[in-house]
């Protein structure tokens, strides 16, 4: 028996998903990328999930779409967490960003963009956060080797 | 032109300055910042009119690191996020990793855990406090409480070998029991525990100079806190009574009684106090747990995660390849991903795990507070003096480790 907040979110992200399941005691929302900011609106504003924890990505080389973007989701009065997953191909790898729904996106997609080199349109700020300026390649990616060397960056003039 | 090829290091979020108003950058080598972090602040006088925060100085690759190690040897890797409170960093990892593998953790190990996670909070918020207030100038106060902090890392070391990074959980369980003799003298600390942060509140509380450079500075409200995703301290200073412990309880959470200490203006002072009570509540519970230790095994008896006996592993074959099996490949967690927070001594520390079926992760990624906090801390910046940098960001605790992985 699932928690009544998660099943108010099966029932009012239904028509945006492509599949939700219960999985370790959160419910899984998988979604094609375009349904995205009126799934997660709906998410906040019917079902009152006001904190978004993280945004992040995982590769998958061998499969096509190549990467699953994931967001997780926690309701501070209903205490239930939401993960929602979408596909993005490689060509090219591009969300919308939730950063007109939640502050915090900012940051997590800034990290997010650094390490998987997936674009947030509509974030105005994807400048690197973790990496730095002049960083080549997007060190999570699977084809990235660990042990790259990067190119110096100059100093600059005192 | 190189230059041009690489801009410069660092482009603050803002264009130029307002007329009059200056631009400084405060870092990432300040000595006042406890941690290597930069701020870019426009500043109208004194007062910081935009700021933009930046870190990742202290990244080194812990998540992509982590891909290339098994389940158990990435541990060292896990206590050096929240080097203050390594011991949460673990029990948190271990708990995600079991949770996909569904074992369940000995009575003995689960309470054992939760007083060692209490224990720690205690000594990560004492180095917030100490911190914070001996940047105000309170040297004093700052050699109570790191004294009895240090207590408690030696302490602590006396179990797990170390006194900082402890590497002291396994997937399954513990390095090994405590110690003869640990749970007296852990009693003797809390009693002193209690006598000096008694003469901290003497000291801090009433303090005019004190209260003068915390009281309404670095506001947040509720609504904003939930905006850019604050948990733990910094949210319940808000006055938002909201504690995974409380709310999603774990380990043995659910049968100690505690509270949850709120604030009710977001200011440095709230986040002080609510800290100073969350540690008188964690003495609470670690004296709860002491007395409700059980006996028996801290590791389960699980081929899948747990090391066999040494003595068998040099007398029988099965153990012998077992142990084998275990340190070359590492357990075999089961295919799938997993998402588990625990309420760590800044806020909800979670992990995301995928797992392939293999004994090497195919993603680790951490949900840290710190890093969350960095993202809204401007909003707690601006429209405060140059020099309330330093008590509001001290205030948020941020710990490089786990900010930047």
């Amino acid at each position: 028996m699932q928690h009544p907040a998660l099943e108010q979110v099966a029932i009012r992200l239904a028509p945006f998903a492509t599949s939700i399941t219960p999985s370790h005691g959160l419910l899984v929302v998988e979604l094609e990328p375009d349904a995205l900011l009126a799934a997660v609106s709906s998410l906040r504003d019917d079902c009152g999930f006001d904190l978004l924890l993280d945004v992040t990505a995982v590769d998958w080389p061998q499969r096509t779409p190549r990467f699953d973007v994931v967001w997780h989701f926690y309701s501070s009065t209903a205490f239930q967490r939401v993960r929602v997953r979408t596909r993005v191909p490689a060509e090219e790898p591009a969300v919308d960003s939730l950063v007109s729904l939640y502050g915090s996106a900012g940051f997590a997609e800034r990290e997010c963009h650094d390490m998987y080199g997936v674009d947030f349109r509509g974030n105005p700020d994807l400048r690197p956060i973790l990496l730095y300026e002049g960083f080549v390649g997007h060190p999570l990616r699977k084809d990235y080797p660990k042990d790259r060397h990067q190119p110096l960056i100059p100093l600059r003039d005192p | 032109m190189d230059a041009l090829k690489y801009p410069n290091p660092v482009r603050p979020v803002f264009g130029p300055a307002a007329d009059g108003n200056v631009i400084v950058s405060f870092g990432p080598s300040h000595p006042a910042t406890h941690g290597t972090l930069q701020v870019i602040a426009e500043l109208d006088g004194e007062r910081v009119r935009r700021a933009d925060v930046h870190c990742g100085y202290l990244h080194r690759g812990f998540e992509k690191e982590c891909e290339s190690h098994t389940w158990h040897t990435l541990l060292p890797y896990v206590n050096r996020l929240n080097y203050c409170s390594a011991l949460i960093n673990d029990f948190a990892y271990c708990d995600a990793v079991e949770r996909l593998m569904g074992v369940e953790i000995t009575p003995r190990c689960r309470y054992l855990r939760t007083l060692l996670a209490e224990y720690s909070r205690i000594a990560d918020h004492l180095t917030c406090i100490a911190a914070s207030l001996m940047e105000l100038g309170a040297m004093t106060a700052f050699l109570y409480l790191v004294m009895i902090r240090d207590y408690i890392y030696e302490h602590l070391a006396d179990v797990t070998g170390a006194r900082v990074t402890y590497t002291y959980g396994r997937i399954g369980g513990l390095v090994r029991d405590l110690p003869e003799g640990w749970l007296a003298r852990l009693e003797v600390i809390l009693d002193q525990y209690e006598d000096f942060t008694g003469r901290v509140h003497k000291l801090v509380d009433r303090n005019r100079i004190f209260i003068d450079r915390t009281r309404n500075v670095g506001v947040i409200s509720t609504a904003e806190a939930l905006h850019w995703g604050f948990t733990g301290p910094v949210l319940r200073s808000t006055g938002a009574a909201r504690d995974l412990r409380k709310d999603t309880p774990y380990l043995a959470y659910a049968e100690l009684d505690f509270e949850v200490p709120v604030g009710i203006n977001g200011d440095n002072y709230d986040r002080y106090y609510v800290r100073m009570r969350e540690m008188d509540e964690s003495v609470h519970m670690i004296r709860q747990l002491i007395d409700l230790l059980p006996d028996g095994p801290i590791n389960v008896d699980d081929r899948r995660c747990t090391l066999p006996e040494k003595a068998l592993v040099y007398t029988e074959i099965e153990s012998l390849i077992n142990h084998f099996k275990l340190i070359m490949e590492g357990p075999q967690v089961p295919a799938g991903d997993i998402y588990v927070a625990h309420e760590a001594a800044n806020g909800e520390l979670g992990f995301y795990l995928v797992s392939t079926g293999s004994g090497t992760p195919w993603k680790v990624h951490v949900r840290a507070p710190s890093f969350v906090h960095m993202g809204g801390l401007h909003r707690m910046l601006e429209g405060y003096q140059l020099a309330d940098i330093i008590p509001t960001f001290g205030s948020v605790n941020m710990i490089g480790g786990e900010c930047d992985r």
